[in-house]
C-alpha cells in the first residue's frame, strides 16, 4: 500500500483502496465521524472519558485488580482475621470498604461451595471517628452526615458489619477540645488531631477485638504525605507512613488502594453511583492545605505526577516495622511463603525510638540530643521535661507549647 | 494612674530596640527568625553564620585557589564580597578569583558581564571569561533559535556545568564556589521528587559535590536565605544585576519556587527543613543507582557513555533538538501504557503496515 506518511498534506487516498481493506478503512472513518471510542482493553464496550480511554467495567477491574494485587502480595489480610475498616465518608474510603465486602463476599461464596470450609472467612467491622467536637467544624452537618454513613453501612449486601461510630472525645479523660485549642500552629493542630484519629482507630480496634487496621489511603493521599513531611523536615521518617503495611501499632495498618489516584476513586463512585459523603473543604491556612492545592496545580499540569511522587518515595528505605513477622504469614500460599521468608533473614536491625506524639521514628540526631540532655539533667529530670525531650524536632516545633507548662493531659500519652 | 498612662504612651513612641545588641533601633526583621534587628548585628549574624558554615564543613583549607562562580547577580555578587572580607576577617589563606560564563543571551548576559568587570575593580578580584561560543561554537540565542523555548533551560545548565569546570581548569583553581542558596537547594530537593530523580535527590544537599572528581565545587551559600542576601546586597549597597534570564519563565522549577515562596509566608523554617529532610532521605539498597564513569567522547565524568553535554551538542549539530531529551525509547510498563494514551489522545492515526497515515476530521 503507498504511504505518504504523516507530511503528506492532501487528502490523497492510496490507489488500491478498493476490497476488504477498503471496506475496514471506511468503517474505521465512520466510525471516528460518530466519535465512538473503543475501550482500549476490551475493544467492545465504550470507552469512558473520565476512564483513561477504558470502559467503565474495564476500569472498575483495573482498580478492583490493583486492589486485590496490594492486599494478596503484602499478605494483609488472613482468614482469621477480624478487620475494622477505618470510613471517613470520603470516595476514598468508599472505595475501600466495597472492595473489602468484595473480597469479603467472593470468599464466603467459595467458602459456602467448598467442602472442607477448614479455613474460616475474615470478618469486616467499619468505624466513623466522629471528631466534630474537637475542630471547629460545622456540628450541624454532623448529624447529617452520621446518617448518611449508616445508611451507606446497612446498604451492603450480607454478609452485615458492624458499625462503630464513636465521638473521639469519648475515648480520652482530657478536655480534647481545649487541649487542641491550645496549640498555636494551624498545621501542627490539624497534624495533632490526625495523630489522635489514629491513636482513636486503635483503641477501638481493642475494644472490639479487631487485629487489623484497613485505611482508605490513596496514591493522592500519599503524595499529599510526602511532600508535607518533606517540608515539615521528617525526611527520615516519611517512608514509615507510606508503606503497604505498618506494625506500629496492636492493630496493624494496612492501605490497601495505595496504588489508585483519588481522581481515580471519585470517578469509580460517580461510575457506581458508590454513595460517599461530600466533604466541604475549608479554607486552609495551614502547610497541609498549601500541599493539597500544589500538588492540584501539579495535577492539572501532568495527570501522572502524583504516581511519581509516590515511585520516587517508594525508593526511600522502609523501616522494620513495615513488614509483618514471619508468623503473620501463615496463611499465605506455599509458592508465595519463600518471598515473606526472605525478608527475615536479612541482618536484624535494632529497633527504631518513636516519638510518643506521632509515632515517627527518630533520627540519630534527635536520639543524641535526647540522651545528651537526659544525662546532663540526670536523676533532676522531671516527668514533663522527659516527655518534650522524647519528642521528635517536628512535634516540638508545631505542637509542644514553648513553655514545659502543664499540660492538661498527665498520662495521656 | 496617670503615671502608668503616661509611661504607656512612651512605650508606643519609643522605638523598637534591636533585640540582639538592646542598644541600636531595629531597622529590619531578619526572614529566617523574624527577629526585629538593627543593620549591624544583621550583617555581624549573616556573616559569622556563613564562617561558621564555612569551618564545620571544612570546605576550604590554606592556599585554595578558589573560583568564585560569578554571573553579576545578587547571589554571586554577596558571595565574592563576603568570602572576600572573611577571607581577610578569618586569615583563610584563600587565593580568590572570578569566573563567569558568557552564554550569548544578548541583553542579558551582555549586561550582567559589565556588572562582573566592575566587582573585579571593586573587590580586587582577577576575573577569567569562557563563552559558550568558544567552548561549544553555539551561543544560547542560537540555540533557543533551534530548539525553541521548552527545553532551552536544560542546555543552558549542562553547558554552564561543563563550561566552569573547564574555565577553573584554564586558572588552575582547586575549587569551585558557586552563590547555590537554601531557597535553591530546597527547590532542587522538590523538584527532584515531582521528577522521580533518586540519583540526583540523593546528592543534592551535599555542601560539596565532586570530591573525586578533578574540581571539587561547594555551596557556603546552603543554609542562607535569598531574602536575606537581597537584603544584605541592599542594605551594603552592592553593585548586581538584578533581572531574570529573558529565556526562563518556562521552566519547571517556577513551579517549585512559587511554592516554596508560599511556604516561607506560612513558616519561614521551612526552607531549611526541606533541606534537612533532603539530608536524611536513606535510600533503599535495592534501588538502581547509575554508576560514575566519563564519557567516551570528551572524557568529563558521565554515567553514560556520552555525557549529557555531548549528547545535546550532537543533537544541535544535527538538526535534532530532541535528542537527548525526554524519556529513552525503550521503556516499560506504566511508561507504554502513558504513551499509548498519550498517541490514543492525540490526532487521530492510523497504523498501516507500511507507516502511519494521518486522517483528517
Amino acid at each position: 500500500m503507498a504511504v505518504c506518511g504523516s507530511a503528506c498534506g492532501s487528502n490523497c487516498v492510496p490507489k488500491d483502496t478498493e476490497g476488504e481493506e477498503g471496506e475496514r478503512l471506511k468503517r474505521l472513518s465512520l466510525e471516528e465521524e460518530s466519535s465512538v471510542r473503543r475501550c482500549t482493553k476490551c475493544a467492545e464496550e465504550e470507552a469512558r472519558k473520565e476512564c483513561n480511554g477504558l470502559c467503565a467495567g474495564c476500569f472498575r477491574a483495573y482498580l478492583y485488580g490493583k486492589f486485590k494485587l496490594a492486599v494478596t502480595s503484602n499478605a494483609m489480610i488472613s482468614p482469621t482475621d477480624k478487620v475494622l475498616v477505618a470510613f471517613s465518608g470520603g470516595p476514598s474510603s468508599r472505595v475501600a470498604l466495597e472492595f473489602i465486602h468484595e473480597m469479603q463476599s467472593k470468599a464466603l461464596a467459595c467458602w459456602d461451595a467448598s467442602n472442607s470450609q477448614a479455613l474460616p472467612v475474615f470478618t469486616v467491622g467499619v468505624v466513623f471517628m466522629e471528631e466534630c467536637n474537637i475542630s471547629d467544624e460545622l456540628s450541624d452537618q454532623a448529624d447529617d452526615v452520621i446518617a448518611q454513613i449508616r445508611s451507606i453501612v446497612s446498604g451492603l449486601s450480607p454478609p452485615s458489619k458492624d458499625l462503630h461510630i464513636v465521638p473521639m472525645e469519648s475515648l480520652f479523660s482530657s478536655d480534647l477540645r481545649k487541649l487542641v485549642g491550645s496549640i498555636n500552629d494551624a498545621t501542627g493542630r490539624e497534624d495533632f488531631v490526625r495523630h489522635l484519629r489514629m491513636l482513636s482507630l486503635q483503641r477501638v480496634a481493642f475494644e472490639f477485638g479487631y487485629n487489623k487496621l484497613v485505611l482508605g489511603l490513596s496514591a493522592s493521599g500519599i503524595a499529599r504525605h510526602v511532600l508535607s513531611a518533606t517540608v515539615k523536615g521528617q525526611g527520615y521518617s516519611l517512608p514509615a507512613d507510606m508503606q503497604y503495611v505498618d506494625t506500629r501499632w496492636k492493630a496493624p495498618v494496612v492501605l490497601p488502594i495505595r496504588d489508585c489516584l483519588e481522581q481515580e476513586l471519585v470517578t469509580l463512585c460517580n461510575l457506581e453511583s458508590l454513595k460517599h459523603v461530600q466533604v466541604h473543604d475549608k479554607p486552609c491556612t495551614s502547610i497541609n492545605g498549601l500541599v493539597s492545592s500544589f500538588i492540584a496545580r501539579l495535577r492539572e499540569d501532568n495527570s501522572s505526577r502524583e504516581h511519581t511522587i509516590l515511585r520516587t518515595a517508594g525508593k526511600l528505605k522502609p523501616f522494620n516495622f513495615n513488614k509483618f513477622s514471619s508468623n503473620q504469614y501463615e496463611y499465605v500460599p506455599s509458592r508465595l511463603r519463600p518471598k515473606f521468608q526472605f525478608i527475615e533473614t536479612g541482618e536484624p536491625e535494632s529497633p527504631e525510638v518513636l516519638c510518643p506524639i506521632c509515632t515517627s521514628p527518630l533520627t540519630a540526631t534527635e536520639l543524641a540530643t535526647t540522651r545528651c540532655s537526659q544525662q546532663m539533667k540526670g536523676l533532676n529530670i522531671k516527668e514533663m521535661e522527659a516527655f518534650y525531650l522524647s519528642c521528635c524536632q517536628s512535634c516540638h516545633f508545631q505542637i509542644l507549647p514553648k513553655e514545659e507548662t502543664s499540660m492538661s493531659c498527665d498520662g495521656f500519652f | 494612674m496617670e503615671g502608668v498612662e503616661a509611661s504607656e504612651k512612651v512605650k508606643r513612641t519609643t522605638p523598637r530596640l534591636c533585640s540582639l545588641c538592646n542598644q541600636r533601633k531595629a531597622a529590619l526583621r531578619r526572614p529566617k527568625t523574624l527577629e526585629q534587628i538593627c543593620r549591624e548585628c544583621f550583617y555581624n549574624v549573616f556573616e559569622d553564620e556563613i564562617h561558621r558554615v564555612i569551618v564545620e564543613n571544612n570546605l576550604f583549607k590554606p592556599g585554595d585557589r578558589i573560583a568564585i562562580g560569578a554571573s553579576g547577580g545578587k547571589d554571586s555578587t554577596v558571595l565574592a564580597y563576603v568570602l572576600s572580607e572573611l577571607n581577610k576577617r578569618h586569615n583563610y589563606g584563600l587565593d580568590l578569583f572570578l569566573l563567569s560564563i558568557d552564554e550569548g543571551i544578548t541583553g542579558y548576559r551582555d549586561d550582567s558581564l559589565e556588572t562582573v568587570k566592575r566587582n573585579e575593580i571593586q573587590y580586587g578580584l582577577p576575573l577569567k571569561i569562557v563563552s559558550y561560543k568558544e567552548l561549544y561554537q553555539w551561543t544560547m540565542d542560537e540555540i533557543v533559535k533551534a530548539i525553541g523555548l521548552k527545553n532551552n533551560c536544560t542546555f543552558c545548565g549542562v553547558f554552564r556545568r561543563q563550561a566552569l569546570d573547564r574555565g577553573a581548569a584554564l586558572i588552575q583553581a582547586d575549587k569551585i564556589v558557586t552563590g547555590h542558596n537554601a531557597d535553591d537547594i530546597a527547590e532542587t530537593v522538590l523538584l527532584n521528587i515531582l521528577r522521580g530523580d533518586i540519583a540526583r535527590l540523593s546528592r543534592c544537599t551535599s555542601i560539596t559535590t565532586g570530591e573525586d572528581g578533578p574540581i571539587p565545587r561547594c555551596k557556603p551559600f546552603k543554609y542562607t536565605y535569598e531574602k536575606e542576601i537581597v537584603m544584605y546586597a541592599y542594605f551594603k549597597k552592592l553593585d548586581y544585576f538584578s533581572t531574570e534570564c529573558i529565556y526562563s519563565p518556562n521552566a519547571y522549577r517556577g513551579f517549585a519556587r512559587e511554592f516554596i515562596k508560599d511556604l516561607e509566608r506560612i513558616r519561614p523554617r521551612a526552607i531549611l527543613d526541606i533541606i534537612r529532610s533532603g539530608e536524611d532521605f536513606r535510600i533503599s539498597t535495592t534501588t538502581r543507582m547509575p554508576e560514575q564513569g566519563t564519557c567516551q567522547q570528551c572524557g568529563y565524568i558521565s554515567s553514560q557513555k556520552l555525557c549529557k553535554a555531548c549528547v545535546l551538542l550532537e543533537g544541535l549539530n544535527r538538526g535534532l533538538p530532541k535528542l537527548g531529551i525526554g524519556r529513552k525509547k525503550v521503556c516499560s510498563g506504566e511508561d507504554q501504557v502513558q504513551s499509548k494514551r498519550h498517541l490514543e489522545n492525540k490526532a487521530l492515526s492510523f497504523h498501516g503496515k507500511h507507516g502511519n497515515v494521518e486522517w483528517k476530521r
